[in-house]
């Protein structure tokens, strides 16, 4: 299963990931972003690849769980 | 954070012996030097600036601790004595420095407006190659300094401003940018010829800007959808119903927004070009992925865009070894401790993008142009975040990196899918200004352009 995790240090609120899984990331005001859900679903698994793709700043990692 | 008594004080760089220290090597050979501290002093090292300490770091582990620290521990806003003068000393400004990035970013900057610029921005270089005729030649500092003009005023301040702009106030603001030189550490109205030059540009931008502020208020009132940036400004009244802000102020708010993309966006553009001219095995991927998408029709789509591995690749190997910014500098608010040496407060603290980005253990070949390093499974990009540092890094790097490698992609879009281009000049002509700290090229910067012809026709 898909373990989620934001660099607070790193986000800049530029909204990437919020446009490419708005389930598992919300962006206020401010960053850094909110994590909706650190463990998503498979069915999220696209957008969530494509949040750590296109993050500009490199926040956002991945690892797998059992 | 105390003082812990078994720090010791880092080592400091030879020669500047001279009343100012290091000031003069600075302002002649910067790279010198700062190549000199990492050589004779490693990760940590100081060089006096003037009557001040300056403790540059450089490495993975020190450039952390730099890029970690919030505001009120490595404070930026006293660090760039030069800027004063440009912004505007009596510019009032509600906000802090933080705080205007990222009120700046929240309203231009984020992910959802990318679409709408990448548009504004291939419009700009169009109507600016509209111009050519099929053959001829540019300098690439001057052409690449007044589209950064119009791009960055359409897509910050808005159409209706950009569209009141011709080439003088790209010649004014070039101005302002060749006012950075160091010497401003002394005096930052000390009596040399660039300063001056400065704040004679400085004043006629006001008056430019005066003027279209005038016309605006004589004007009718633009449609909602038309509003820009200074008529909202415009609108904001202080308790007597006087305009809040003078044009002195709306120019000073004007240049310090466009400040950070222009120069350093007109630069890494220029640097771009001379280096795929001079590396042809490397443009030519460049130019078969620009086709392919041209052919598709989508290549300045927000999708497209981030489907450039190759010429993303070039940009970010230009920036590397040209970045626009070489020393990054804060002020210690606290005292810090680095391994086991300590830096104090007061002191300021630097870190060099250029020196970082050519370390040889992360950057193999550090010399050498070589965009592959940024495809898998090299990727030294993302196995280097606090020493590929063209934009800083951590919670202060640069906030419209984004928006910076957007406008890149769509000019060189645009430029190589219709144009091809030639070097005007012996190779070893197209070299780095270093004499101020607003780095840019020694002009001429000339190459020649040609009309491209598609398919045999």
């Amino acid at each position: 299963m898909m373990r989620v995790a934001v660099d607070p240090d790193l986000c800049q609120g530029h909204g990437v990931c919020e446009a490419e899984a708005p389930a598992v990331f919300a962006l206020g005001k401010r960053p850094p972003v909110e994590l909706l859900d650190d463990r998503p679903p498979e069915a999220a698994r696209a957008g969530v690849e494509g949040a750590v793709r296109y993050c500009p700043t490199h926040a956002i990692t991945v690892h797998e769980e059992e | 954070m105390t003082v812990d008594v078994t720090l010791g004080e880092p080592p400091r760089v030879s020669g500047g012996d001279g009343a100012n220290g290091h000031l003069d090597e600075l302002r002649t050979d910067p790279i010198a030097l700062l190549e000199r501290v990492r050589a004779e002093c490693g990760d940590i090292g100081v060089f006096r600036l003037a009557g001040r300490d300056v403790v540059l770091l450089s490495g993975a582990e020190a450039n952390e601790l730099f890029f970690r620290a919030p505001e009120d521990v490595l404070d930026q806003a006293e660090a760039y004595p030069f800027m004063t003068p440009i912004f505007g000393p009596g510019v009032v400004f509600d906000a802090s420095p933080e705080r205007r990035r990222e009120m700046l970013h929240n309203q231009a900057l984020r992910d959802k407006f990318m679409r709408g610029h990448a548009t504004t921005i291939a419009a700009e270089v169009g109507a600016m190659v509209a111009q050519w005729d099929d053959e001829g030649e540019v300098d690439l500092l001057d052409w690449f300094a007044e589209l950064t003009i119009y791009t960055s005023s359409a897509c910050l301040i808005g159409k209706r401003f950009r569209d009141e702009l011709d080439g003088r106030f790209a010649s004014l603001y070039h101005d302002l940018e060749r006012g950075t030189d160091a010497l401003a550490f002394v005096d930052p109205y000390a009596p040399i010829d660039s300063f001056r030059r400065r704040d004679e540009a400085r004043a006629e931008l006001v008056q430019l800007v005066a003027g279209i502020m005038d016309r605006r208020s004589s004007g009718p009132a633009p449609a909602d959808d038309q509003r820009d940036l200074l008529d909202v400004l415009l609108s904001i009244r202080d308790e007597d119903g006087a305009p809040r802000f003078s044009a002195d102020q709306v120019t000073g708010m004007f240049i310090s927004m466009m400040f950070a993309g222009h120069h350093t966006t007109s630069t890494t553009a220029s640097w771009m070009v001379i280096e795929l001219l001079t590396h042809p095995d490397e443009l030519a991927p460049v130019v078969d992925e620009l086709d392919g998408h041209h052919a598709a029709g989508d290549e300045v789509s927000y999708q497209a865009l981030r489907e450039m591995p190759r010429l993303e690749a070039a940009l970010k190997e230009t920036l590397r070894l040209h970045p626009p910014l070489i020393l990054l500098l804060r002020v210690a608010k606290e005292d810090l401790a680095f391994r086991q040496f300590a830096i104090e407060t007061g002191q300021m603290v630097g870190a060099s993008p250029w020196v970082s980005n050519r370390i040889a253990e992360d950057f193999p070949g550090p010399g050498r142009f070589d965009p592959g390093r940024y495809l898998a499974p090299r990727d030294e990009e993302r196995a280097n975040p606090w020493t590929w540092i063209p934009f800083g890094a951590g919670r202060h790097r640069c906030v419209g990196a984004a928006f910076a490698l957007m406008q890149l992609k769509t000019i060189f879009s645009v430029l190589l899918t219709g144009w091809e281009f030639e070097l005007a000049q012996p190779v070893d002509t197209y070299r780095a200004d270093l004499s101020k700290m607003v780095i840019q090229l020694e002009q001429p910067v000339r190459v020649r352009y040609r009309r491209r012809v598609v398919d045999g026709t």
